[in-house]
């Protein structure tokens, strides 16, 4: 198919320009102040609207194998799509866990089956229990890029410490659930002035700078690389930050609902915002804004976490943590950039390139089925494209949504900007901001 | 702030104002007398139900509210719901809606979670929802029932009507708290009812059983917990809570009892007019001696007789009242 995207902004890598973009057979064949429109092509009218690489999220629950009744890989492709992203990394806390070659294989063929790439992030441990390391290099010669244990961290240190050294050099990254269990046991909310009125365990937000400054330190003593998962707290994104200019081999994410909600929240003990790393202070939500606008998160990355509603139902303290997020990160991020202020090339860089290259789904990487994501959005480019409208303003809604689950947060919240095309592996997968 | 519980939910203390709880007391009062009658029972609830959820376990506060609604004439369907019934998959949602199905006015309701009434008052808009205790959070009536004794004693002290007095009594009034603060929710609605109302409340707990976060709690933390006996009107003994695993919040049970035990030998500390209070069920020889607790000082008998009209005055107001009736 061609598509023929007409005078939008078109944001490169460092630079925008208002422009025609011209897809043909799965890649970007042009990229010009005016192109001709060829016989057969489909005509997009993007004008006034931002045309950047497609989102890359490094972080979806997708839910299959096990729990098919929350999200199944083909659902959360739909969500993700219609959120603008081309690329998704299933997080392996699935039943059973994505630890071994068979079951990321299997979720590889069903991503294979949907209008996006699909990646495995696999788990670091066998059935990510946090005793035994799984087969890291058998699944990275699947493509395999990076491992987690998400859903928790690696508690023991020196588990952590095994795995960093035998990740280093088959060239995968690992990722981090940073919350010390310990610390966190039992807790459904951040630890602090609600909670203590609530009569609700904490989960206090050492939990989580503990472990990020353990695996600073661990990955000081390995020369390893750690991607810590959703940074919830201002103190986690300074010691990531400052592990960063030290030259150590770190990245970073957060996620949407810990800068666009806080702790608040959970005054009326609905579960919908119940989530690990819990939403934070009004402070720490304010610092994870400025961090974001300021370039220190590699990513944004959504921690989509579908859960179905006859768990979300039960009483805070029982029910499970997560919450959605694909289908609303976009206009969240736009907002916390400053809205009509954003930068759209930071507004790119988290929500695609930087995230294509923790994942390691760039033109450059060593990818095994997947086509190259986070790219500049020239001619050559593997067509995985997104359209944000920054005009439109649009109400989040429980009813609208793609995912099997209904577990979100943003029901009811105004939103500015949203994605109204997605090309994704040359296909027209969202026009007008509906699937096609 | 909620300035009077006609017609509302009554789910936590934290949001009333010294007005709506005293409306709470004045009317408490109306129903000790019908407790003192031959024939206990008033028509005040004739022809309404009113279910009794617990899904913890507890025999005082359900035989209190039960007795409480018989007394106004409330049909009571009492369910013996299991704290396992998540266990067997129901959600709280449809165990509610299932009650609901059978036509009810109110619930009463115990869950080990906190904030499960609070859902409960989402899930059925149409009733009427007594917090009877969730989790750590609150138990409404217990904090409405002790300020209720401690205002009955001090008015007859000065031999006037508690009503009268409203919250006069209060005033500067010196409440030590003393125990398992952090999974107590009888110390959650106790320092909501007793700052509202102007008493002074400072609280007395090992290290390890003070709330985290404290700093926005209206209360002083005492360190001396001798020296604040010799400065309290009112002593509040919590229980503590074994069954929530606070046997490894303290390095042990004698040491507790050292430490911040009510002993016979502290309470020689109290001034000779101080009232000691507890919720129970109490751990006699832990958080309280024997003799203490049997002591004329002591009111504990007392506040559990309280009970039945505090609550009987939280059903009426709050099932009866239309938001409308109350005076503006």
């Amino acid at each position: 198919m061609t598509y023929l995207l007409r005078q939008g902004l078109v944001v490169h890598s460092s630079s925008t320009r208002v422009a025609d973009v011209l897809v043909s057979e799965g890649r970007i064949v042009d990229v010009a102040t005016t192109i001709e429109l060829p016989r057969g092509a489909d005509e997009i009218d993007v004008q006034g609207c931002w045309v950047g690489p497609g989102f890359v999220d490094v972080h979806t629950h997708l839910r299959e194998p096990g729990r098919e009744a929350a999200e199944t890989i083909e659902s959360g492709a739909r969500a993700g799509a219609v959120g603008g992203y081309c690329a998704l990394v299933a997080m392996p806390n699935t039943e059973p866990a994505l630890d071994n070659v068979a079951l990321v294989s299997y979720v590889l063929d069903k991503g294979a089956r949907t209008p996006l790439d699909v990646a495995v992030a696999g788990a670091i441990s066998q059935g990510r229990e946090g005793l035994h390391l799984a087969p890291l290099a058998e699944m990275a010669a699947l493509g395999v890029r990076l491992f987690t244990d998400d859903g928790t961290g690696v508690q023991d240190p020196s588990l952590m410490r095994r795995a960093l050294e035998y990740a280093r050099p088959l060239g995968v990254r690992l990722a981090q659930h940073c919350e010390d269990e310990s610390l966190a046991a039992g807790g459904s909310m951040n630890e602090g002035v609600i909670s203590s009125r609530l009569g609700l365990v904490g989960r206090p937000a050492l939990a989580e700078e503990l472990m990020v400054l353990r695996d600073i330190e661990l990955v000081r003593l390995t020369g390893g690389s750690v991607h810590f998962l959703h940074l919830s707290t201002a103190r986690s994104v300074a010691m990531v930050s400052a592990a960063r200019r030290e030259g150590l081999d770190v990245t970073c994410e957060v996620a949407p609902h810990h800068f666009s909600l806080d702790e608040s929240a959970c005054a009326g003990f609905d579960a919908q915002f119940k989530v690990h790393p819990p939403l934070r202070t009004v402070e720490d939500a304010i610092a994870l804004r400025q961090a974001l606008r300021e370039g220190m998160f590699d990513a944004v990355a959504t921690d989509h976490a579908p859960h179905s509603p006859e768990l979300k139902d039960r009483a805070f303290d029982e029910a499970p943590a997560g919450m959605l997020g694909l289908e609303h990160a976009a206009a969240l991020t736009y907002e916390a950039l400053g809205g009509p202020d954003a930068d759209p090339l930071r507004f790119f860089e988290v929500m695609s390139r930087g995230p294509a290259r923790v994942a390691q789904l760039r033109a450059g990487d060593v990818r095994v089925r997947h086509s190259a994501h986070g790219g500049d959005v020239s001619v050559g480019d593997d067509a995985n494209l997104t359209v944000f409208d920054p005009r439109q303003r649009w109400t989040a809604s429980r009813e609208d949504l793609q995912s099997r689950a209904r577990n979100t947060p943003y029901d009811g919240r105004s939103l500015i900007g949203r994605v109204t095309t997605t090309i994704a592996k040359g296909q027209l997968v969202v026009h007008e901001g509906k699937l096609v | 702030m909620i300035t009077s519980i006609r017609g509302r939910n009554l789910l936590t203390l934290d949001q009333l104002s010294d007005a709506a709880i005293l409306e709470v007391l004045d009317t408490a009062e109306l129903f000790v007398e019908v407790n003192q009658r031959t024939i206990k029972k008033v028509p005040a609830l004739k022809g309404r139900v009113v279910a009794s959820l617990f899904f913890e376990e507890s025999t005082r506060t359900r035989l209190s509210f039960e007795t409480a609604a018989k007394r106004l004439s409330a049909d009571v369907l009492s369910l013996a719901v299991a704290s396992s019934s998540v266990k067997k998959g129901e959600s709280l949602r449809d165990t509610i809606a299932t009650i609901d199905a059978l036509g009810i006015d109110a619930v009463v309701m115990r869950h080990s979670s906190s904030g499960a009434a609070h859902q409960v008052g989402g899930y059925v808009p149409h009733v009427r929802v007594i917090n009877a205790g969730d989790g750590l959070h609150q138990h409404p009536t217990q904090g409405l029932l002790d300020v209720f004794t401690v205002r009955q004693v001090l008015a007859e002290r000065a031999h006037a009507k508690g009503s009268e007095t409203g919250k006069e009594m209060f005033a500067g009034l010196h409440v030590l708290i003393v125990g398992d603060i952090r999974h107590s929710r009888v110390a959650r609605s106790d320092i909501s009812a007793y700052t509202a109302l102007g008493a002074d409340v400072r609280i007395a707990a090992p290290g390890t059983l003070r709330p985290a976060s404290l700093e926005e709690w209206p209360v002083r933390v005492v360190d001396d917990f001798d020296e604040a006996l010799e400065w309290a009107d009112v002593v509040g003994v919590l229980r503590l809570q074994r069954e929530r695993g606070t046997g490894s919040f303290v390095p042990s049970l004698a040491e507790f009892t050292e430490t911040y035990g009510l002993t016979s030998e502290r309470a020689r500390r109290l001034r000779p007019s101080a009232i000691i209070m507890h919720p129970g069920p109490m751990n006699r020889g832990v958080e309280i001696d024997s003799a203490v607790a049997d002591s004329p000082a002591a009111v504990i008998e007392r506040q559990v007789s309280n009970g039945v009209p505090i609550r009987m005055a939280a059903l009426y107001l709050s099932v009866n009242g239309t938001a409308e009736e109350t005076p503006s």
